[in-house]
């Protein structure tokens, strides 16, 4: 495919952008891409090599994306790191895990350009290390099924779970005051 | 070092394993971005603590007797030459970030080199799992056990609700890439892939040629992997892109199989002529030798050519990159000399096939 501005480099970046709900479709070559910087940072691209172009102030489109988000920030500072959001917005990285709970008043809407609408984890829990979410989900799963079983007035079955219940709030109430 | 030695061990082991529809599929891979919570990332990272990284991984690793762990061998980035480096960069199984850019980053190693576990690149950790075929969830597990194997003693940066905390914010959440490398000569041919692309990019995942300047795709070979990591679990994912890539194979079937009933003559004079060039040619650009053994590669999948491996795609695709060049010429060499040797190695490689 070739790039639809230039008509003469292959297209190799690929985007999508919603304007006013409407979808639009734009291949582009990498020089094209760079040169049609001001057109992003607003809306919709859906490509992570372009996250620090989202991001970044310096940019000349700044003054054109007045309600980007991104544009309001306040010199937050990371007590770990020391990073501001400005430098993360500049380089697109994060300085440590802690910079996470600095800036998550910021991070929905960032999250969510990124990864199509979505800003918390459903996946993998690691074993050890969060232990104590495990148990915290199990004990959810078996107050919801001891539910049932009292709604459907199977009680013998509802105590059991009652009894496993109890043994696992014991257990993690131990690690707790650990 | 003869080129039959030498060739033998540039490619790593897992290559020449067969692996489900690996006349389209070369290689499915998984990549899990993990980080010490103790720790700032790499990019803030000074010497101290990216020794005191480097450390504890070691440490661990060592207390691991019986294992997969305990069988990885650890190259430190700083020991390495140049061209040593770029050696691994170009088999896949260390990001040319970590060569040239991680002044505390090293690499564990497996003897088939199919895990390589990177210290110090982006993020603290990255555990790589790679193998033939279309075997995303084979390699999704044995990647997950090397994960709850590091997780053993090591604390990880995990958050409840964003996940495992990467150093970029695309990575956020399960840290996973999953991605499938795959050969679709006959799609490009008949031009379907141009109208595809945008399609698959809607799915959230991302094509990119793998070879090649920028991201022009050389040897028609590119991968397809997920773009977003947070929100979906890593099982969901790989089937997303499980689907995708099944549905490509199909097109990618049922466009050769159109064009060996609508145009035979013509593919066998393109898939001999590329062969010609291969056998003869005494000068040749990276370009034009993975365009031909992408025809090559063609011809062997559809038995238009006998007697050549199918590994040779992937296997010259690599050894004829400037690093491997180099290395078995045992010198720098200039673009111009590296031409005239990549047509040597070829020349030579197929005439081994051959026998
Ligand atoms: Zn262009
Ligand atoms: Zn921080």
């Amino acid at each position: 495919m070739e790039c639809q501005n230039c008509h003469i480099q292959p297209a190799t970046l690929h985007f999508t952008k919603i304007v006013n709900g409407e979808k639009m479709e734009m291949h582009l070559c990498e020089q094209c891409a760079k040169n049609k910087g001001e057109l992003m940072g607003q809306n919709n691209f859906s490509i992570h090599q372009l996250l620090t172009g989202l991001l970044n102030f310096d940019q000349p489109f700044k003054k054109h994306s007045q309600t980007n988000s991104f544009t309001t920030f306040t010199s937050q500072k990371c007590e770990k790191c020391g990073m501001t959001y400005e430098q993360f917005a500049k380089i697109g990285r994060f300085g440590c895990a802690k910079c996470y709970e600095t800036f998550d008043a910021k991070l929905d809407p960032l999250l969510k350009r990124v990864h199509s609408g979505n800003h918390t984890h459903s996946g993998k829990i690691p074993k050890r290390g969060a232990a104590d979410l495990h148990i915290r989900k199990k004990i959810a799963l078996l107050k919801e099924t001891m539910q049932d079983y009292i709604e459907r007035e199977e009680f013998e079955k509802a105590a059991v779970i009652r009894d496993e219940l109890r043994s696992l709030e014991k257990q993690y109430g131990n690690k707790k005051g650990e | 070092m003869s080129l039959e030695r030498f060739i033998s061990k540039a490619i790593s082991p897992w290559m020449k394993e067969s692996g489900p529809d690996d006349d389209i599929v070369l290689s499915s891979r998984i990549r899990l971005a993990r980080n010490l919570e103790e720790y700032t990332f790499p990019i803030l990272t000074h010497q101290h603590d990216g020794e005191a990284v480097l450390n504890e991984v070691r440490s661990h690793v060592a207390r691991h007797a019986n294992d997969d762990l305990a069988k990885l061998e650890l190259l430190l980035m700083k020991e390495l030459e140049p061209i040593q480096k770029q050696v691994l960069v170009e088999k896949h199984l260390i990001s040319p970030h970590l060569a040239n850019d991680a002044p505390y980053g090293a690499v564990l190693l497996s003897e088939d080199e199919s895990i390589s576990i990177m210290i110090n690149e982006e993020d603290h950790i990255r555990i790589q799992h790679l193998a033939s075929g279309l075997r995303l969830k084979d390699v999704l597990e044995r990647s997950n056990e090397i994960d709850d194997l590091l997780e053993e003693t090591l604390d990880f940066a995990f958050d409840e609700k964003r996940g495992y905390l990467t150093s970029c914010p695309t990575n956020v959440g399960t840290g996973m890439r999953a991605s499938v490398m795959m050969h679709l000569p006959a799609l490009v041919l008949s031009q379907q892939l141009n109208r595809i692309i945008p399609a698959i990019n809607q799915l959230g995942l991302v094509v990119r040629g793998i070879y090649g300047e920028g991201s022009e795709a050389l040897g028609n070979l590119f991968q397809i992997s997920n773009q977003m990591t947070l929100g979906k679990s890593e099982m969901d994912i790989v089937e997303d892109l499980y689907s995708v890539v099944t549905q490509l194979i199909e097109r990618e079937r049922h466009a050769r199989e159109t064009l060996l009933q609508k145009s035979k003559v013509q593919l066998e004079d393109r898939v001999y002529r590329s062969y010609g060039v291969l056998q003869n040619s005494r000068i040749i650009d990276s370009k034009e030798a993975a365009n031909c053994l992408s025809d090559v590669r063609l011809g062997i999948d559809l038995s238009l050519i006998q007697g050549v491996s199918q590994t040779i795609l992937n296997e010259l695709m690599i050894l004829t990159q400037p690093g491997f060049l180099q290395q078995y010429a045992g010198e720098r060499l200039s673009p111009g000399e590296r031409d005239i040797r990549r047509a040597s190695i070829i020349r030579e490689a197929l005439k081994l096939n051959e026998q």
